[in-house]
């Protein structure tokens, strides 16, 4: 299968641990993985934050530069949401005739990792390692707007040494949502502060979800309080193997063997 | 009918300034501060919104045909507001035929000044209400006020509230940021034959609310209320409520005043029985509400005697206009979208300053009002979807603050030259990244931000606008030596994938 990795601008600008171990993963798994470089970003924030015309040449490019390829896969629901539910809505509404189209096919082929993993190769078991305790954060785009529903944790209950235990309210926004936690600070705050006690309040160590914004978010949260837990997003869990653990230095999370950015950091 | 409003042209007018409840003093962001700080509020209201959040859910679990029940709600709403003026039209002639008066009421100041002067005509002073919301909307109990007549409130949490000297904060119930010992002040303080051994035990407390209103409902001449529904084509109105007090209004007076939303109709007698199914699981997570009241103009020795129908436009003919933002038109006031919003529930509902709180008054309050005087309301949602999940007829809430939200920004580049810093800067965002080669250079700059970051691995506090709204409560990751996209070309070479 010809699959192409849509990093998302946030992951590729913050985050690039959780592309490179999502392209662990499916190589690991005996795929081929290839990074379009002529992608950029999908324009979620953008059509969010009320700047629709301005995201049409991002739609366009999403369609041509993803075209050619069987599966998009992307660690990050939020932004795949954006890619099926927004792109069609700026195209009718902006694009020329035959967007449409175009944008609703790159769409259908376009999926979050653990969607990827569960639905279309049909794996749960990723031969991963990780001993530590965890829980999990459903991020409200992978819950609510793809229905990803108990894959993640499906995936997760097949990790070796992972112990998962129940996150309180889990289903309950963590108070990113974008701008809105810039817009709207104080009761972003307050809605990450109800997540934190939670997250606190199950004892796990690590916090992890499908999304690097939701996670950037909860984890700023906690490392500012120096509250003794963090958060590890789903794709570095699953690169993470006996050969190749996940190492947990200072406040980031760097896989042992890779020679990407994070080694010596 | 169907074309789209273009900006600039003069389309349906806004509820007006300077009368009614639809606009708040401050923004959001500045009311929710205050709001967040009140710790006896988010107590209160966490343990209101969990609870009722449980009741509902488990009340529509049971229900197999949920799913399709929402859909022909949706349906029966959708197709309602397509043919909005023959319905009406057919059902000022079906009231007309049964002996009621309809009159029609542009905006809240034409029909407060007919509900002020019917009362008038009775030359009496005081009346009774049942909970609705259309008259807060509209300030009506204010406007009766400056016209010397008392309208006492006969719901128990609207009681509460008007005692209190205070302002709604929810659609359902009223009073929700009250817990039971400060009901207890209230009553003690305000109401004039309270016994002063009253305890905070809720039986106790609604006996003496009991006590209280019945004199009242015994002697009233005239009660107002709103509506839940009105069907067309029987000219029915409906009353759904919990506490009884709706039925002896509806039912003692001889005179009796309803206003209602334009919007509010179904077709037909039948449809009533989708909304009576969806609303009471929706709103106060009961199979049956325990009261439903309807009646069909006057009958002779029966009830009210004179019936009045108000139908109020007061910006909704403007929301039916806009193609993306109308079904904010379908909501049936359940305010199941408030007891999920995690938003709503820690700032509350006085925070959005509107009647409408919560993620259905962030999409019809700046829709009735003109997006230009609730225009921080779009934005009090972080767009998380739990509020689309439960509405009863399937309102796509998050679409519609999206679309409003592009509104805003539209509606001001248009009425301004010079455009916002963040209009600037999200304009040089898209322009950055439509093009690979910018974006690659672009973020390269991230890298400034490691210095930042040299000490604890994570930026702390960095007094910046924005990035300070940021920084204030959570650190910030420090930003990598390599993008993705360096390390991939590094390692692969800038030739994979297509150009």
């Amino acid at each position: 299968m010809k699959i192409a990795l849509f990093i998302t601008c946030l992951a590729d600008a913050m985050f690039p641990e959780v592309g490179q171990a999502t392209v662990r993963v499916l190589e690991r798994l005996g795929h081929r993985v290839e990074f379009p470089q002529q992608q950029t970003c999908c324009g979620q924030m953008h059509v969010n934050t009320g700047y629709q015309r301005q995201v049409l040449p991002l739609v366009e490019r999403f369609a041509e530069v993803f075209e050619p390829y069987e599966a998009i896969v992307a660690p990050s629901g939020s932004c795949v949401g954006s890619v099926r539910h927004q792109h069609t809505m700026i195209a009718e509404r902006f694009g020329a005739a035959g967007l449409v189209e175009r944008v609703g096919a790159v769409a259908a082929k376009t999926y979050e990792l653990s969607e990827f993993l569960v639905d279309v190769l049909n794996v749960t078991d990723v031969g991963a390692y990780f001993p530590h305790k965890v829980t999990y954060h459903p991020t409200c785009h992978s819950l609510r707007m793809l229905r990803v529903g108990d894959k993640p944790v499906r995936l997760l209950r097949e990790v070796q040494g992972l112990e998962l235990v129940e996150l309180r309210d889990a289903e309950q926004c963590c108070g990113f949502g974008g701008t809105f936690a810039i817009k709207n600070s104080d009761t972003s705050t307050a809605m990450l502060g109800d997540k934190m006690r939670n997250v606190l309040g199950s004892g796990a160590e690590i916090c992890t979800a499908g999304d690097s914004s939701c996670l950037m978010h909860i984890g700023g949260g906690l490392s500012r309080l120096r509250a003794g837990a963090r958060t590890v997003h789903l794709a570095q869990i699953l690169a993470a193997t006996r050969e190749a653990p996940l190492m947990l230095v200072g406040g980031q999370a760097a896989a042992g063997t890779t020679t990407g950015p994070e080694a010596g950091r | 009918m169907s074309a789209p409003v273009m900006l600039g042209m003069p389309g349906p007018p806004p509820a007006p300034r300077g009368v009614g409840n639809l606009r708040g003093e401050e923004s959001f962001p500045a009311a929710a501060r205050h709001a967040l700080a009140d710790t006896q509020l988010r107590q209160n209201l966490g343990n209101a919104t969990r609870t009722i959040r449980a009741k509902r859910a488990q009340v529509v679990a049971e229900v197999p045909d949920w799913e399709e029940l929402r859909e022909a709600g949706r349906q029966l709403k959708v197709h309602t507001m397509a043919h909005l003026p023959e319905y009406l039209a057919q059902l000022e002639h079906a009231v007309t035929a049964h002996g009621g008066v309809v009159h029609w009421a542009r905006d809240a100041a034409e029909a407060n000044a007919i509900v002020v002067g019917l009362v008038r005509a009775k030359g009496i002073d005081e009346v009774v209400k049942v909970k609705s919301m259309a008259t807060q909307e509209i300030g009506l109990n204010e406007a009766l006020e400056a016209a010397g007549i008392a309208a006492l409130e006969t719901d128990l949490a609207e009681l509460i509230v008007q005692l209190g000297h205070d302002k709604p904060s929810h659609i359902l119930v009223p009073a929700i940021h009250r817990n039971r010992a400060e009901i207890r002040e209230i009553f003690l303080r305000e109401m004039a034959d309270v016994d002063p051994e009253l305890t905070d035990e809720p039986a106790a407390l609604a006996g003496a609310a009991r006590k209280h209103l019945r004199r009242k409902f015994l002697s009233a001449k005239v009660a107002i209320s709103g509506a839940n529904f009105a069907v067309a084509e029987s000219g029915t109105l409906a009353v759904v409520e919990s506490e009884g007090n709706g039925r002896m209004c509806l039912t003692l007076p001889e005179t009796l005043i309803t206003i209602m939303g334009i919007e509010k109709l179904v077709p037909r007698w039948q449809d009533l029985e989708v909304f009576l199914q969806l609303l009471p699981r929706s709103s106060t997570g009961e199979r049956m509400n325990p009261y439903t009241s309807m009646w069909t103009g006057v009958t002779p020795g029966d009830g009210p005697q004179e019936f009045h129908l108000i139908l109020l436009d007061n910006g909704r003919t403007a929301v039916l206009a806009d193609e993306s933002g109308r079904d904010a038109l379908n909501c049936i006031r359940c305010s199941a979208c408030l007891n999920v919003c995690p938003v709503y529930e820690r700032t509350g509902g006085h925070a959005y300053g509107s009647v409408y709180p919560g993620p259905i008054g962030a999409i019809l309050s700046p829709q009735l009002t003109g997006i230009e005087d609730n225009a921080s309301l779009p934005y009090a949602s972080s767009l998380c979807g739990a509020c689309y999940d439960v509405c009863p007829v399937k309102i796509n809430i998050p679409e519609i603050l999206v679309h409003l939200r592009a509104k805003h920004i539209e509606t001001y580049a248009a009425e301004h030259r010079v455009p916002t810093a963040e209009a600037s800067a999200m304009t040089a965002a898209a322009w950055l990244m439509s093009n690979p080669t910018r974006w690659k250079l672009a973020l390269r700059g991230g890298r400034l931000g490691r210095i930042l970051g040299r000490k604890r691995g994570v930026i702390g506090e960095v007094p910046l606008p924005l990035v300070k709204q940021w920084t204030d409560s959570r650190d910030l990751s420090r930003p990598p030596k390599q993008t993705f996209r360096d390390w991939w070309a590094k390692e692969h070479g800038t030739s994979t994938g297509p150009a």
